[in-house]
């Protein structure tokens, strides 16, 4: 073990997956020489070439991509009264690891926010009388416009290879796509992937009873396309192994088939694996950062001088780095004070299962965005306000895989044996489902900070979740739970069954839901309730950029793929437009 | 009777003795070609070495004269032949080891007409042959870039691997006199191509002939090793040939792609038909890629100007009786099955593949050859697009040999020739046995792209 000092780069860049990627090629299209640092190994489109990740064991249930819990351990508590313990085996949400992130084994569907949903706070104060919401709510606004944003969400989509049907262009609304998104600038992409046979069932019920429905947006893509950096992105061939998944067909926008290859070829580029950054350093005043420590492969710890700072691991990564670093004031949950920390947010799914008899639904042909969804039961577009509640859902019809282990069966199958190998051979391929996936607002006593108690193997302490579920999300799904069963009835199933979270529920982080896990160091118009401006720049430490799911304020029941990336665009943008020419606060206090 | 026989022997030797004598002085004269005092007629500026170096990539001098893993222009690469290994050599500008000390007579009489520094004949694994149609004028550029453009490397010469007596190099020098055009000559047949072709069509012949020595893969050679032509007055030239077992495909006319699918394939490896495996890839990589549109333009040009067999009419009708059949998926031979488990994924029942990502199958130059060799060593092997400016992204296409068997791969061959409108012979796994072995023994492992350094300007 030795300490070492790397040469000085004008940007390093920690972590390599979607948000580590889109800032490295920015910035060094832009002339900067720019280190990314990911803490996992490497990877490219070889080491998943076919059939290799068609094995649901290694990659659905074993986890192979995925970070270890050893090197990505958190803890979870459900109030501040209790004692938080450490996640030993992943559940809820699977943090990736190595390059190309947790973006290696996403799904793919790439929904934007609404209008409404980056103005939430707005909304709120506006359709919401005093006292209808809970009182320990901490909603915000995003600190951007839709017309802002709007460029950076429609490069991503090309960058990404978008597939489906445009709702609205320009404001004209456009049949077959979300009557409910914001205006785009262009069309979408490609086409829409091609439908299943759930979807059709899902989407003439859902038309008969009023809603809107439309194609998951998917960035499995439905075409071959070359997208801005000149990276190839492969037809999607359904062949139902994506979420969790890396893609056999490079047919999934990831930061490898969308972004690495033509990064790999810039000389003022390079990147180090298993280079597990430890902390940000900073200058004696505490303003500035001067680059970060990383202990690489070996155990040595290496300095590496950096006149810029981006923050690009995942959510709790980048929010337990700024903690670590001294990065703004930890929050305080009794005083209210402190932002980093504040805003944690996570989401919640549910639905209902139908079976057939005799439909034959092929799940083992699908992609992993195959679906139809509709956003009628979004902020803004239904009775919210008198209701008592505030968030919304995307309610849908996916078919993500049709791997063996873990298929849905008609109540009262037993779990293994003969009887469930009967089930199995009586009911695979004849169930769909209707799901819902919701929004998740913040509250004061939503947070997460650094663990009294458990430490990695660096002897950091790891960052500690305090989260549950509030009357309002649960009365959201209350309400979903009608909608969706009044759909599962219009289609008539031989038996159901249904999954939705009851008014007396806890958060359980045990049961996969989604790796959508948002907030902590979020975006805002004001340093006391925010720790990054506009730009995802740290408002205490002018170089530190924090690009990521930690930056919402509250999430949406959108994917936050698509923001993420929109913004991570929109803060490299302001890094080369703005900040190089003088370096500073971006946004004055 | 002895001591007849004995003197007669003796004559015999003698007279052999003169000869040999005589030959090898013939061989000096021979070897005076050109001038080794010749000097430069421009000075060195910045230009002439960025005009070189565009020079040096369009006749890929960095694929042969740099090792595996080896530093850019500095030799060492083992090169097969028929008499033993034959080792490319430094060409940087090293004063010691490398080309540093050389006159530009030397370098022009070495890259034109096949004579080393020191008067003695160079082995024709140097395309001496094809760059004696290179310009004096792109000749002074060259030498501007290897002088002063290229690091100096010190890393001396490998001694070939070839046994006594075939490593006497003066016979050599009668080899390239039958065979190797002079300079002079070659310059007066371009100019007559020229003034009978159009200008972007002269400028292709030359790229193709000269520099980018396309022949040296694509014409075949006859017993005595030289091609069967080196421009179009040879019906042959260009048209197919084998190396290391692999089916070179003629690119006369080039019938079955347009000039800009020729053009995207030559800058990125990749096209709305196809995608490039085997030796191919590292041209594309270290040399097409780097040209302009303008020249390659030119060449895909001057390629589709040269006569060819008209190809057969693709049968539409057995590519739809395919594709049904496949569809349907039943009752299906091996080959189909394992064509469904192993390639449909990304070729698709239709053969057609995906533009620009997946090569289409119906119709593949590479699946219709005579000889399967190369078509067996990408099932078996796989390929990958190389990393260009103009297309980035590395696309591999998995090896298959831990996968299937010699029966499996055989059959699976079979229906690739014999599915949609392809129509080839069948693969025996004997076929798939030998091109294994071949591979076991690292033939055909595509070479990384070579970045000469920029750094000593």
């Amino acid at each position: 073990m030795a300490n070492i000092t790397n040469d000085e780069v004008d940007v390093v860049v920690v972590g390599l997956g979607w948000t580590g990627s889109l800032m490295s090629i920015e910035l060094a299209q832009a002339g900067l020489k720019v280190r990314a640092l990911e803490r996992g190994e490497d990877r490219n489109n070889a080491d998943f070439a076919y059939p290799k990740p068609a094995d649901q064991y290694a990659y659905g249930v074993r986890n192979k991509i995925m970070v270890t819990p050893k090197d990505g351990a958190l803890t979870v508590r459900h109030n501040m009264h209790s004692t938080a313990l450490p996640t030993r085996k992943w559940g809820a949400f699977v943090p990736g690891t190595g390059v190309g992130g947790s973006g290696l084994h996403w799904t793919g569907v790439l929904i934007r926010p609404t209008p409404t949903d980056i103005k939430l706070k707005t909304y709120a104060d506006q359709a919401y009388k005093p006292g209808i919401l809970q009182e320990d709510m901490r909603i915000g606004d995003f600190p951007f416009t839709w017309e802002e944003m709007e460029p950076y969400l429609d490069k991503f989509d090309k960058i990404c290879g978008l597939s489906g049907n445009t709702g609205n262009l320009r404001g004209e609304i456009q049949e077959g796509g979300d009557p409910f998104e914001g205006p785009r600038s262009n069309p979408y992409p490609l086409p829409a992937l091609k439908d299943t046979l759930n979807c059709s069932m899902f989407a003439e019920a859902a038309r008969k009873l009023g809603y809107h429905p439309f194609p998951n947006p998917s960035a499995n893509v439905s075409q071959a396309w070359t997208n801005p950096y000149g990276n190839q992105i492969a037809p999607c061939n359904y062949c139902g192994y994506c979420s969790k998944y890396p893609c056999l067909n490079y047919s999934k926008a990831s930061p490898q088939t969308a972004v690495m290859d033509a990064l790999k070829r810039m000389d003022n580029f390079d990147y180090r694996v298993n280079a597990n950054v430890l902390k940000v350093e900073l200058h004696p005043d505490g303003k500035t950062a001067r680059g970060v420590t990383y202990a690489d492969a070996d155990g040595n710890i290496v300095f590496q001088p950096a006149k810029i700072v981006v923050l690009a691991g995942f959510q709790f990564v980048n929010v337990r780095l700024m903690l670590l670093s001294g990065i703004g004031k930890p929050y305080d949950p009794i005083t209210e004070t402190g932002v980093v920390g504040r805003n944690y947010a996570y989401l919640s799914n549910g639905g209902t299962t139908l079976f057939f008899k005799d439909k034959h639904f092929n799940p083992f042909a699908t992609a992993g965005a195959t679906g139809q969804m509709f956003n009628d039961v979004s902020p803004g577009n239904y009775d919210g306000p008198s209701l008592g509640f505030i968030g919304g859902a995307k309610i849908h019809s996916s078919q993500a895989t049709g791997t063996p282990i873990g298929t849905a069966l008609p109540k009262g199958t037993p779990d293994w044996g003969q009887g469930w190998k009967e089930g199995m051979q009586d009911w695979y391929g004849h169930s769909m489902k209707i799901s819902i996936s919701t929004g998740c607002m913040s509250y004061r006593g939503h947070y997460v900070d650094l663990d009294p108690t458990y430490k990695d193997p660096w002897g950091q302490p790891l960052l500690r979740i305090t989260f549950d579920w509030k009357e309002n999300e649960l009365k959201l799904q209350q309400y979903l739970r009608t909608i969706v069963n009044n759909i599962a009835q219009e289609l008539s199933p031989d038996s159901y069954s249904e999954s939705f979270l009851s008014m007396d529920s806890h958060w359980d982080i045990t049961k996969y839901v989604s790796t959508h896990n948002v907030g902590g160091a979020v975006m805002g118009e004001s340093p006391e309730t925010s720790a990054l401006n506009r730009y995802l720049q740290s408002w205490d430490v002018h170089n530190v950029f924090v690009p990521g799911g930690n930056a919402f304020p509250q999430n949406f029941q959108a994917n936050p793929t698509a923001l993420i990336g929109a913004i991570t665009l929109f803060s490299a943008q302001a890094i080369k437009e703005q900040y190089l020419k003088n370096p500073g606060p971006l946004v004055q206090a | 009777m002895r001591n007849k026989s004995r003197s007669i022997l003796l004559i015999v030797v003698v007279i052999g003795i003169v000869l040999a004598l005589l030959a090898w002085a013939i061989s000096l004269v021979l070897n005076r070609s050109g001038d080794p005092e010749a000097k430069m007629t421009q000075a060195i500026t910045p230009e002439l070495v960025s005009k070189g170096e565009y020079l040096a990539r369009a006749g890929d001098c960095v694929a042969c004269h740099t090792r595996r893993g080896g530093k850019p222009f500095a030799g060492g690469l083992g090169i097969e032949s028929p008499i033993g290994t034959l080792y490319s050599t430094n060409i940087t500008p090293d004063e010691k080891t490398g080309i540093g000390g050389w006159t530009y007579g030397e370098f022009e009489r070495a890259v034109r007409r096949g004579i080393n520094h020191d008067g003695s004949a160079l082995y024709p694994a140097m395309p001496f042959p094809s760059y004696a149609r290179v310009t004096d004028e792109d000749m002074e550029a060259l030498y501007a870039y290897f002088m002063q453009g290229v690091a100096p490397i010190e890393q001396a010469n490998q001694v070939n691997d070839v046994p006594w007596p075939l490593s006497i190099r003066w016979p050599l020098a009668y080899w390239r006199t039958f065979f190797s055009p002079s300079p002079e000559s070659a310059a007066q047949s371009l100019a007559a191509a020229a003034e009978a072709s159009h200008e972007q069509i002269a400028r292709g012949a030359y790229l193709v002939q000269g520099l980018g020595h396309c022949g040296s893969c694509h014409t075949p050679r006859a017993l005595t090793m030289q091609e069967k032509g080196l421009d179009e007055s040879s019906a042959a030239y260009l048209s197919g040939s084998e190396l290391n077992g692999w089916a070179v495909p003629s690119i006369r006319g080039m019938a079955h792609w347009s000039q800009d699918e020729l053009v995207d394939y030559l800058g990125t490896g990749r096209n709305a038909k196809a995608s490039v495996a085997g030796e191919m890839t590292d041209v594309i990589a270290n040399s097409t890629s780097h040209m302009s549109d303008e020249d390659l333009h030119a060449m895909a040009a001057y390629l589709k100007s040269l006569s060819a067999e008209q190809p057969s009419k693709g049968g539409s009708e057995r590519s739809e009786a395919t594709a049904s059949k496949l569809t349907a998926a039943t009752d299906l031979s091996l080959g189909e099955r394992l064509y469904l488990d192993n390639c449909n994924a990304c070729h698709f029942v239709s053969g057609k593949g995906a533009p620009r990502v997946f090569p289409q199958l119906d119709g593949a130059s590479v699946i219709n050859a005579a000889n399967p060799t190369a078509l067996i060593h990408v099932i078996l092997a796989g390929a990958q697009t190389p990393s260009t400016a103009r297309a980035p992204a590395v696309l591999p296409m998995p090896g298959f040999a831990y996968r299937m068997n010699d029966e499996e791969v055989a059959e699976l061959a079979t229906f690739l020739r014999q599915g949609w409108s392809n129509d080839a012979a069948a693969v025996t796994a004997a076929q798939v046995h030998d091109v294994r072995q071949s591979l076991a023994h690292g033939h055909g492992q595509a070479k990384t792209t070579i970045e000469p350094s920029q750094g000593e300007r």
